[in-house]
């Protein structure tokens, strides 16, 4: 949808200097960046003058980066970020509290310091879409009209979906929940370590839903085992891994090898397993299989909820109308573009995109600058081709001080960073480095759409 | 991490290392520099400097080592492979490399400083 008047506007595209990137490429250039540079490497520095107002909704990752991303490319444009959380969630970072690496206070920051100069935070939650009428409205009711909306709202954790579930327990009796925030990854990690104390039977899943980071319940699994083995428990314990299907991990050669490495660890599989509901102060929890349920006692368990859009997002026309997401509620967009299958001047981006892959910081890195260009191609009466493979990464960590650094696309390729370098199905300290050292610098600059 | 763009690099090592970055920068440089400089001034390599110098570089290697494990939680004894054998040859190296430019450089100046002979 291009509006005449900003079809004008962007045609008469000002050479509007972008200062930032100037006096970093300036800055670059004067130290080490003289070798790190090359010529090719600075983008068009030209903004494009236009009036549209654009909403974007969810200041997570995905939206801030999509903030970034069209504050450096856009000049006039009525930028509004709606977000109701005031602090920001580095998620990739749960699995580090949870294994007693990092401090709960590594992963949580404000949103307003990512917030780009010239776009406006709104801290309210969105209730109603309404992209008919091309219009948000936030609890208080106000509405926000736009040309433009990106849908970042992440997902919702569906704790309620499972009977007897209470999130207040986490942390208490061997219950764990790395997901559920920095406080719950903090108290899972307390209880983890109470339990690699003593040893006893550990239970492992993930939903039966798309759910973001899906290497993540496999992460923990083996962190446990390292535990257990590090505190000469490992013997006294059995952990058992409870697979949702016939599969560890969508990607076959990497199911494949997480096969062999549970194998390895002696920890024990169960498949087509998924929770259904959990008996918190017996310690019992119920799962159903192909033949019926099965009940499974434990000394210490990680629980994985299902996943499913918000309730704003899920009440809105703008999830899917067919198909197996129809109940998750998952935005239909375009795989290859994010651009909303019915209406045009609506991205999806992040956990949100009703998508195949993704569901990972590391695939927002690279969904953002797709929806982005595809939307600033719009607002200057242009095409954009630029399309998202699928790109999905995740450091799957096999046990402290090492990981896997697994990366595939929408055909389950894998598409290596450091071909013949790193390897992808290798466990390797310098993933582990990775993930520990480089990983939140680059989602940090993901944020501030310098990565 | 398709497209590897060398100022991705840059942002992500500005990010991690904060004001440290521009530290470590104006070290390397200042020192190159410093180092250069001398080798021009006294027409050579003091080889003598030099052997005391790389000692002390072997103490930066095992130090920059020690730093990587801190800060990544871990230890170069998790090595799985061979790209973990090369990070290791890399931190050590730089940091033998570093370390014995800053060390023969400061040593050098002091000594054309205070006009003495080496
Ligand atoms: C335990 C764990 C481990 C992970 N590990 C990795 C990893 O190793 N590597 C990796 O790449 N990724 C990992 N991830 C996934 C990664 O964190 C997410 O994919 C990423 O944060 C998605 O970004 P997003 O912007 O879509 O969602 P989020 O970052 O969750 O942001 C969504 C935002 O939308 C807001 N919102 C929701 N509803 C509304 C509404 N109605 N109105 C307004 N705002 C709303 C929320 O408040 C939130 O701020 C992990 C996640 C978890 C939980």
């Amino acid at each position: 949808m291009t509006r005449a008047p900003e079809l004008s506007d962007a045609l008469k595209t000002l050479e509007t200097v972008k200062l930032d990137r100037r006096a970093f490429l300036a800055l670059g250039t004067a130290g080490a960046g003289s070798l790190l540079l090359h010529p090719g490497s600075a983008r068009a520095a030209d903004k494009i003058k236009t009036t549209a107002r654009i909403v974007i909704a969810g200041a997570g990752a995905a939206g801030l980066s999509a903030a970034s991303h069209l504050a450096q490319q856009l000049d006039g444009a009525k930028i509004t970020l709606i977000d109701a959380r005031k602090e920001h969630f580095y998620q990739p970072g749960f699995t580090l509290v949870a294994a007693g690496i990092k401090p709960q206070e590594y992963t949580v920051s404000s949103t307003a310091e990512y917030v780009p100069a010239g776009v406006e935070l709104v801290t309210e939650r969105i209730a109603e879409f309404d992209p008919e009428g091309n219009k948000v409205v936030t609890e208080s009711g106000k509405a926000f009209a736009y040309d433009y909306l990106i849908v970042a709202t992440g997902m919702k954790l569906d704790y309620a979906a499972i009977d007897g579930m209470d999130v207040e327990q986490i942390g208490k009796n061997g219950l764990g929940s790395i997901y559920h925030s920095p406080a719950g990854a903090s108290a899972t990690w307390q209880a983890l370590s109470a339990f690699a104390d003593k040893g006893g039977v550990g239970v492992f899943l993930r939903p039966a839903t798309e759910m973001k980071c899906a290497g993540a319940p496999l992460k923990y699994t083996f962190i446990t085992d390292d535990h257990l083995r590090r505190r000469g428990n490992r013997g006294k314990a059995e952990i058992i891994y409870n697979a949702h299907n016939k599969a560890f991990f969508s990607v076959p050669i990497v199911s494949e090898k997480v096969r062999m490495l549970f194998k390895d660890r002696g920890i024990k599989t169960q498949m087509d397993r998924v929770l259904k509901s959990i008996d918190l102060g017996k310690r019992i929890a119920t799962f159903s299989t192909p033949e019926g349920t099965t009940e499974l006692p434990y000394d210490f368990i990680n629980i994985i909820p299902p996943m499913a859009a918000p309730d704003s997002v899920m009440n809105s026309p703008l999830p899917w109308k067919t198909g197996g997401w129809v109940a998750e509620g998952w935005l239909e967009v375009n795989k290859g573009t994010l651009r909303h299958a019915r209406f045009p001047n609506v991205f999806g981006v992040g956990d949100i995109a009703g998508v195949p892959k993704g569901k990972t910081a590391a695939s927002v890195k690279w969904q953002v600058p797709v929806a982005v260009d595809h939307l600033v191609a719009d607002i200057a009466g242009k095409t954009s081709d630029s399309i998202y493979n699928g790109y999905t990464s995740c450091p799957l960590i096999t046990r402290l001080g090492q990981a896997m650094l697994v990366e595939f696309d929408y055909e389950n390729n894998l598409t290596p960073s450091f071909p013949g370098l790193i390897a992808p199905l290798e466990e390797l300290w310098i993933s582990w480095v990775m993930k520990t050292m480089a990983l939140k610098p680059t989602y940090i600059s993901m944020l501030r759409g310098r990565a | 991490m398709k497209d590897l763009d060398p100022l991705i690099f840059f942002a992500v090592f500005q990010e991690m290392l904060g004001p440290l970055l521009w530290i470590l920068l104006v070290l390397v440089i200042g020192g190159t520099a410093a180092f250069l400089i001398l080798l021009i001034k006294e027409k050579g390599i003091v080889a003598k400097r030099l052997v005391r110098a790389e000692l002390v570089g072997l103490a930066g290697g095992v130090l920059a080592l020690v730093l990587m494990a801190k800060v990544s939680s871990s230890g170069f004894t998790d090595a799985g492979g061979p790209a973990d054998w090369f990070l290791i040859a890399l931190v050590f190296g730089l940091g033998l490399i570093g370390t014995a430019i800053l060390v023969y450089a400061a040593a050098g100046w002091k000594t054309l400083l205070s006009g003495q002979k080496s």
